[in-house]
């Protein structure tokens, strides 16, 4: 038998935090690199995942699969596939950078990163991690819910101790009713669509490659594909419940956020693909109108309502919102291209936002003022941070040569083949992002530093800039040779295509 | 009569009358302030006890024993270990209890009311039902009260035995009106009768609903819910969390025995089912609701055990095997994890003397690993993994997405949605509220030996069931299993 790698990965953060969790608490340094050496673990192995991934054969591999309560057909049963190794590796890239920076900077007058019970914070954190990394490497659909109410309750408590103290309470309240509504929503189709499969094979188990041929009927899959899709999509941030994740994004602290935008979102997106679009074909193709309509809207309206913004942090979390209806667009296209600008750009836009979020934080902490009219001439004291938020920003834009462009290209093209007049009105969002994006460089990056940020800012710390040139290396090189992710995800796409009907 | 198969049936009710015996003579023999020692007597019978019945006194199939009065299977013999577990961390709660703790009487009573629980779980007629009915529940009307000199918990006690014997004497008529139709006691005889419509649909309903009555006050559905709050708030801690756990799981074996065994394939059953779907509606609707202004601890765990009620009757209205094995399979989560809750509460009112939420604000600076438990059992009652809540709810919901209750299954969802507010808040005071002055460290919460014993043994059993399920499912459906 060959090495588990995923059950490792999936529970190496659970076991980091019980680790964690036996620390003494006035350790500071000690637990911080605890944290940080398994967050390095899991990158290389998230990496090791992605790179065995062998995508010639596609479909799923690295297959593991542990009888866990056969009278209900529940199995631990995991494995990766085009879609969701990507994914992977972007888990591991996020929880690698977001500790790095959530080490900080300790000095009294700097007082950067996370300073309060650090001990809690990356215990929660990784508990996080590993409802993540659950939920893209569950092949059976009991595990995947289970993964994903874990991936869901430590945001609150990361939220409401560590977050921005004006609105974290309601902030941390608001998204975790929405999710767990979500959630629960959609746990009541998977139910649903076990009785039924129970019924139309007698067979019960959870077990999705199982599941996709079920025979479900096409009324039944039209009636539970809404709930089911729209109950994860809340998680996607798909207009109109994404009302939750601005104010989820702007109170969460920095590496939270990291998590969140980049990585969280992601699991909405990727758990809507694979048991609403993946198992339910049939309704996805009944209403894929409608998801087009709401995803078009959040990439419209997202990108316009970023544009708006003062406060920096509520701009990205619009921006989030924006690039997350691509995704949903692209989903909703239900075609080659589409799905495969989606597939590319859950990582880009994960790796992206990540850094956004971690650019945000650094200025943040040092000046402590997120209003972008207070600030300016930041290049000046962190080029550093300039650099990599002007590639962030490129890569929002859909510059060429950056990831960005990779991913949103087929999305458009995929759109335009179903609806040429949707694709026209969505690529609006893209001047909108490019305008946003220029103005923040311009007004906080260049320019004069303000007479009272005069001598007292810091540089961000030589952790800080080792996260922010690992994001940014992953955007440039998927810009730079798409074939490093492309033919991954085009693996994935045929197996979506090919319940879809072949099409 | 007294074959060893009747012995074994009656087992862990023997021995636990000897730990009852040992401590009536060990106990005036102690000091004072040796008393408390008690409570590891108490405790550490129970546990041989659990494991001599797992041993030697495991059921094979279903049996009648002493003349049909006892029903020997693995759904009472399941409960049992349930329910003893139970009474054990609730004598170890006990034992730092300031009014309980040296008062060999109250670890008796605590004994007594558990061999009333555990005959309940077995009894196979009305007569020994409603014996051991009584058995259970006169000791904690002592136990409610039994603060002397402290007004919430007399008025604890006296609105329990009110409330108490007034839906005890309702369902003594209607067992009364059953005998007299039928003619029989035994409850497995009355399920024929009904089967063959011996006796009327209509007037079985009339008897039937006057015994709910009684069900209904022990498992505390609405609307016989009222006695909960005021009884849970003025009681002992310990009492109030044996009360909120083995009481209602006992009177669920009861449900599940008189319900599931009478009426299947009688036309009966549609008329409960809808009766009971309303119930869950009601209490789940009214426990969430309710729970959501409440500051003080155990007001809030009173309410909340109200909407798990909802969510367990669920099970109990599927009507079908997967339904009774999902409900002893949420009672089995549900005692662990109450008993956990009821548990901090105590650890927390014994070293502060509050109750209060508001005071619990800076707990998990004061004490990590208490926050951490009190972190376990309110995300396990939230219905959130790795915790056994979420996988009992999910079991539950499939047994009544099952059975059709598509709606029933969506409102519980979105009220389980309403309790996450109010779990959450409460851990909000716990980790992120600061006490008036900042100095937590201070502060510290020291917990007792029992306590830590009972606390840890419980939060590993709340993760355990959440995570291993397949043990506790397979004896929740070989429970299930003996009721068809």
């Amino acid at each position: 038998m060959n090495f588990p790698v995923l059950s490792v990965i999936t529970f190496t953060p659970l076991v980091a935090a019980l680790i964690l969790l036996m620390i003494p608490a006035d350790r500071k340094n000690e637990t911080r690199a605890v944290a940080a050496a398994s967050a390095a673990f899991t990158l290389a192995l998230s990496l090791w995942v992605y790179f065995t991934y062998d995508q010639t054969l596609g479909g799923y591999q690295l297959v593991e699969r542990y009888d866990w309560l056969p009278a209900l057909g529940i199995s631990l049963s995991l494995g990766v596939d085009g879609i969701s190794a990507p994914l992977v590796l972007l888990t591991g890239v996020v929880m690698f950078t977001g500790v790095l920076i959530s080490w900080g900077d300790e000095r009294p007058h700097v007082m950067a990163g996370i300073q309060d019970r650090p001990r809690e914070f990356f215990a929660f954190l990784f508990v996080l991690a590993w409802g993540v990394f659950g939920v893209f490497v569950s092949l059976d659909l009991f595990m995947l819910f289970f993964f994903y109410e874990i991936a869901v309750f430590p945001m609150y408590l990361l939220i409401v101790i560590w977050g921005w103290n004006v609105t974290r309470e309601y902030a941390a309240m608001k998204l975790t009713l929405y999710l767990l509504l979500g959630s629960v929503i959609a746990l009541v189709g998977a139910l649903a669509m076990l009785i039924v499969q129970y019924q139309n094979t007698g067979v019960l188990t959870f077990d999705m490659l199982a599941m996709e041929s079920a025979g479900f009927s096409q009324q039944f899959q039209i009636i539970w594909f809404l709930p089911v899709f729209l109950g994860f999509a809340i998680l996607g941030g798909l207009w109109p419940f994404h009302n939750w994740s601005p104010d989820g994004h702007v109170a969460a602290p920095t590496a939270v956020s990291m998590f969140h935008a980049g990585v969280l979102m992601k699991l909405g997106a990727f758990a809507a693909l694979r048991v609403g679009i993946m198992l339910l074909p049939e309704g996805a193709k009944h209403w894929s109108w409608l998801i087009m309509l709401f995803a078009g809207v959040a990439v419209v309206y997202g990108a316009y309502i970023a544009f708006v913004q003062t406060d920096f942090k509520y701009m990205v979390g619009f921006s989030s919102v924006s690039h997350m209806g691509l995704v949903m667009l692209g989903f909703s296209t239900l075609n080659r291209d589409g799905l495969l600008g989606s597939g590319m750009q859950m990582f880009s836009h994960g790796a992206m936002t990540a850094l956004f979020f971690a650019v945000v934080g650094m200025i943040y902490d040092r000046a402590h003022t997120r209003q972008i009219p207070e600030l300016g001439g930041m290049s000046k004291i962190m080029p550093f941070a300039a650099v990599g938020f002007i590639i962030g920003g490129l890569v929002s834009m859909g510059m060429p040569l950056f990831s960005g462009f990779v991913a949103e290209f087929p999305i458009f093209m995929g759109v335009w083949q179903v609806n040429w007049l949707v694709a026209v009105i969505c690529s609006i969002s893209i001047i909108i992002t490019a305008a946003y994006i220029m103005r923040i460089v311009r007004q906080v990056f260049f320019g004069d530093v303000p007479e009272r940020f005069e001598g007292h800012l810091t540089d961000i710390t030589i952790l800080d800039k080792t996260a922010l040139v690992t994001l940014c290396f992953f955007m440039v090189i998927i810009g730079l040779y798409p074939k490093f992710m492309a033919p991954i995800v085009q693996t994935g796409v045929d197996n979506i295509l090919r319940l879809l009907g072949g099409s | 009569m007294f074959t060893p198969l009747a012995f074994a049936s009656i087992l862990p009710e023997i021995l636990i009358l000897i730990v009852g015996m040992l401590i009536l003579i060990i106990e005036p023999f102690w000091k004072e302030e040796k008393r408390r020692n008690v409570g590891w007597l108490a405790a550490g019978g129970l546990f041989a006890a659990m494991i001599v019945s797992l041993i030697v006194g495991r059921p094979g199939e279903p049996l009648p024993t002493f003349g049909g009065m006892i029903r020997f299977d693995w759904l009472g013999f399941f409960l049992k270990m349930l329910f003893m577990f139970a009474a054990a961390a609730t004598a170890l709660l006990m034992m730092d209890h300031e009014r309980l703790a040296a008062r060999g009487e109250a670890y008796l009573l605590l004994l007594a009311s558990l061999i009333g629980m555990n005959l309940m779980a077995v009894s196979a007629d009305l007569i020994m039902l409603f014996l051991a009915i009584e058995t259970a529940s006169i000791p904690l009307y002592v136990l409610a009260g039994f603060m002397l000199g402290d007004k919430r918990s007399t008025e604890a006690g006296f609105k329990y035995f009110l409330f108490g014997i007034l839906a005890t004497t309702i369902m003594l008529y209607g067992f009364s009106l059953v005998f007299g139709f039928s003619g029989t006691t035994d409850i497995y005889r009355l399920a024929e009768m009904f089967k063959v419509g011996e006796i009327a649909p209509l007037t079985a309903f009339g008897v039937l609903a006057l015994i709910f009555v009684g069900i209904g006050f022990k498992v505390t559905f609405t609307p016989f819910h009222f006695w909960v709050p005021d009884v849970y708030e003025g009681s002992p801690t310990p009492v109030a969390g044996f009360l909120s756990t083995a009481s209602k799981a006992a009177g669920y074996a009861v449900l599940l025995r008189l319900f599931f065994v009478a009426f299947p394939g009688s036309n009966l059953s549609v008329a409960w089912t809808t009766a009971l779907v309303v119930f869950a509606a009601a209490s789940m609707l009214v426990g969430n609701l309710l729970a959501l202004p409440q500051m003080n601890i155990k007001r809030l765990l009173a309410y909340s055990s109200i909407a798990h009620t909802g969510y367990t009757l669920i099970g109990v209205a599927a009507f079908t095997q997967f339904g009774a094995a999902s409900v002893v399979f949420y009672l089995a989560a549900y005692i662990l994890t109450n008993l956990l809750a009821f548990g901090v509460a105590m650890a927390f009112s014994k070293a502060t003397g509050l109750e209060d939420l508001r005071d619990y604000a800076g707990m998990s600076r004061r004490s990590p690993w208490l926050g951490l438990m009190m972190l376990t059992a309110f995300l396990s009652l939230a219905g959130i993994p790795p915790f056994g809540g979420f996988i009992a709810k999910v079991i539950v919901f499939a047994a009544g997405i099952q059975a059709g209750y598509v709606w029933l299954v969506v409102f519980a969802v979105v009220m389980s949605v309403v309790g996450a507010y109010y779990y959450l808040n409460a851990l909000k005071f716990v980790y992120l509220y600061r006490m008036p002055n900042q100095d937590e460290e201070n502060h510290p919460i020291p917990l007792s030996r029992p306590y830590a014993i009972a606390l840890i043994a419980l939060t590993i059993g709340v993760i355990l069931i959440g995570t291993v399920f397949a043990p506790w499912f397979q004896w929740s459906n070989a429970g299930a299993l003996n009721l068809f």
